[in-house]
């Protein structure tokens, strides 16, 4: 499945030049027209059988959360900090791959026997943490790293449980194995996909990509908070896995067009696809950008319920991906015909 | 088989402690090499003998203990999330977002679920989560899991061995799964050295909890000599020089009242002998190895500890050095070979 190359490919906000590759040579063929902008967003064009019509622009971002070395230290050991929004918490006791030539490294922890009464209950800030190369001096970590190079996380794509992936970078790498599923069906119409860069770091890449395409409606297609494990009511779940794609209301960046979103609900109810609202105001994604670029356009936000995201491991259901896939599918048609 | 070949095997095998069944036949493969004898006792200790030269009057027992911390299934609830507690000492901040896998009817992989950040207010990120408070999320519902998954099920935290830089690398379960390869390695080199004393070398069961294995096996074997053959703290950054040992600079040589004086005696001059590089580690009590138990079984048994360094312990990416379980592997073969005959009462005299 591309999904298990897309989430093992290696594309920390800054760094996406590995996940570029791949979906460049996963589309050769399957588009009229791509190019990578200025910034490293991936563009790609498919004009379908009546081109020169209302653009429609469909977003998906290439990057994911990782590190980037920032020191080496007198042992050997490398310091670094966050690219996006980590939970510190999270990166105790993980394997990770450093630099172009994906060195592996360790992030470990003083062991429990040494630790003074209660130490566990505090947390370990991101300036204590290092990653082990297995160096024993700084001359000989310098050899193989730099300032600079990034760090991902290394997680490989296992399937598991009912229809399960868990794997790494599923915000946003499904997105893009959407769009791309898409992009290569014998849908028969003009699209115009970004695979942006930098979103995790500000919605960097959204903006430049939808300046050159001026899209009359977008489509962001992300994998989105999913969060099960306390007892909360359904109201303070942001989406439930298993329940199909999940439709923006509101984020930080965008309140998300009132009578596209209702276009989107029309379709899903239309097509018999379960769909869900995503049922939080937090976090944001590229519509944030796209909405306000040049004169502006209706964006709509569709996304496959991901759980644990921004932690070196995620979880999405595969019965998800398919409904979201289906959702979007839908709504090109409808857009091609007009009726949205 | 390579050492590191063997590591990987072992450190990517389960066998949380009280499930070590789950290593057994790994560790009887391994053993049946070059043993003249390999039997499993009543607790499950797996026990490999190897003649010496002697009559077999005088024996030498070396531990190092098969089991590994982990985790026990506690409960399974409405939502298909396991619940569950730690087996060995555990640093709840080690395991957030970890993959495990759960040893139930079949193998379960799951991972230990973390909010997002976007959903936390800034001070959260400084509480530390207790495991409690953690579930383990499979992808199954519940109707699906209980048909595989029950209470009491042994978990361990999925990690694959690493290869790092150097003859660096990187596990889940180096403690002891070091220990044991050093223990084969041993046992390697003791083909081709004349030895007068019987081996006795003893994958050890619970010695994370217990030391039970170490317990039973000592008394039944009866040995002249006990070695524990564990880790020992690597150094870092955040460790005083004092209570840890420099990685690839051979093992620890334990100094204190767990250790007969006379035997460390004698294990130094042999490192100095063959130079072999090692290290010194003073523990004034009784240390956190089979040797506690073994000093104390039947009238009290002379020990020594050897101690791989090895960085990170107890969490699910401990770091070892191949060259340090090699360094150990000679010593200890080469101290076996230095026990002559008639020389035991000399050799224990305070």
């Amino acid at each position: 499945m591309l999904l298990k190359e897309l989430t093992e490919a290696s594309g920390v906000s800054g760094n996406e030049k590995e996940v570029r590759d791949l979906i460049k040579s996963t589309l050769e063929g399957y588009v009229d027209h791509m190019k990578t902008d200025g910034i490293g967003n991936l563009i790609v064009y498919k004009k379908g059988s009546k081109p020169g019509g209302r653009k429609l622009m469909i977003a998906a971002h290439m990057d994911e959360v990782g590190l980037i070395v920032k020191d080496v230290d007198s042992s050997g050991l490398l310091k670094f900090m966050p690219v996006g929004g980590i939970d510190k918490r999270v990166l105790v006791s993980k394997a990770v791959k450093v630099g172009q030539q994906k060195l592996p490294g360790v992030i470990g922890a003083k062991p429990i026997h040494l630790q003074k009464r209660n130490e566990w209950s505090k947390v370990l800030d991101m300036d204590d943490l290092y990653i082990d190369i297995g160096a024993s001096s700084k001359e000989e970590a310098e050899k193989q790293v730099s300032i600079g190079d990034y760090v991902a996380f290394d997680t490989p794509y296992m399937e598991m449980g009912n229809g399960t992936i868990k794997a790494k970078a599923l915000d946003d790498r499904v997105g893009c194995s959407i769009l791309i599923d898409l992009l290569k069906s014998d849908i028969d119409a003009e699209i115009y996909g970004a695979f942006t860069v930098m979103e995790e770091v500000g919605l960097v890449g959204a903006g430049p990509a939808a300046y050159q395409i001026k899209p009359d409606m977008a489509i962001v297609l992300e994998g989105t908070l999913c969060y099960e494990i306390e007892d909360l009511d359904s109201h303070e779940m942001p989406t439930l896995m298993g329940q199909g794609p999940a439709i923006s209301l509101i984020d930080r960046t965008t309140v998300y067009d009132r009578s596209l979103r209702e276009n989107v609900v029309r379709i899903a109810e239309e097509n018999s696809i379960p769909y869900q609202y995503r049922k939080t105001s937090m976090g944001g994604n590229d519509s944030g950008k796209i909405h306000i670029t040049g004169t502006g356009c209706a964006t709509t936000g569709i996304s496959v319920p991901t759980r644990y995201i921004h932690s070196p491991l995620s979880l999405i259901s595969k019965s998800d991906y398919h409904n979201t896939f289906k959702l979007v599918e839908a709504i090109v048609k409808e857009f091609e015909k007009g009726a949205i | 088989m390579e050492t590191k070949e063997l590591l990987e095997i072992l450190s990517n095998g389960n066998g949380v402690s009280g499930f070590e069944f789950n290593l057994k036949n790994e560790v009887i493969n391994v053993f049946d090499r070059y043993a003249d004898s390999v039997q499993v006792d009543k607790l499950g200790n797996i026990i490999a003998h190897k003649r010496g030269s002697g009559d077999g009057s005088v024996k030498i027992l070396m531990a190092a203990h098969m089991d590994e911390i982990g985790f026990m299934v506690k409960d399974i609830d409405k939502k298909g999330f396991i619940h569950f507690t730690n087996i060995g000492g555990i640093d709840p901040r080690t395991i957030l977002a970890q993959e495990v896998v759960i040893h139930g009817r079949e193998e379960v992989p799951g991972v230990i679920g973390s909010k997002p950040p976007h959903l936390q207010d800034e001070s959260e990120q400084e509480k530390s989560i207790k495991m409690e408070d953690m579930i383990i999320d499979t992808g199954y519902e519940k109707k699906d899991l209980d048909q595989l998954v029950s209470i009491g099920d042994s978990i361990t935290v999925g990690r694959k061995m690493v290869s790092l830089l150097n003859s660096r690398v990187a596990g889940k379960a180096m403690d002891d799964r070091a220990g044991l390869a050093a223990l084969f390695e041993a046992m390697k080199e003791l083909q081709n050295i004349n030895h007068y004393p019987d081996i006795y070398f003893v994958a050890t069961i619970q010695e994370e909890v217990t030391m039970a294995g170490a317990l039973t096996a000592t008394y039944g074997i009866n040995p002249d000599i006990g070695i524990a053959v564990d880790v020992g703290f690597g150094r870092t950054p955040e460790l005083n020089s004092s209570n840890s040992i420099e990685m690839g600079k051979g093992p620890g040589i334990t100094l204190g009242g767990n250790i007969h004086p006379g035997l460390r005696k004698r294990l130094v001059s042999v490192a100095n002998d063959y130079n072999i590089p090692i290290q010194t580690d003073v523990r004034p009590g009784p240390t956190g190895t089979d040797a506690r138990a073994m000093q104390i079984t039947r009238e009290g048994i002379p020990a020594l500890v050897l101690s791989i360094p090895l960085r990170y312990m107890h969490t699910s990416v401990e770091v070892l050095d191949l060259k340090d379980v090699s360094h150990t592997a000679k010593l200890l073969a080469f101290f076996s070979a230095s026990i002559k005959e008639n020389e035991m009462e000399g050799l224990l005299c305070f």
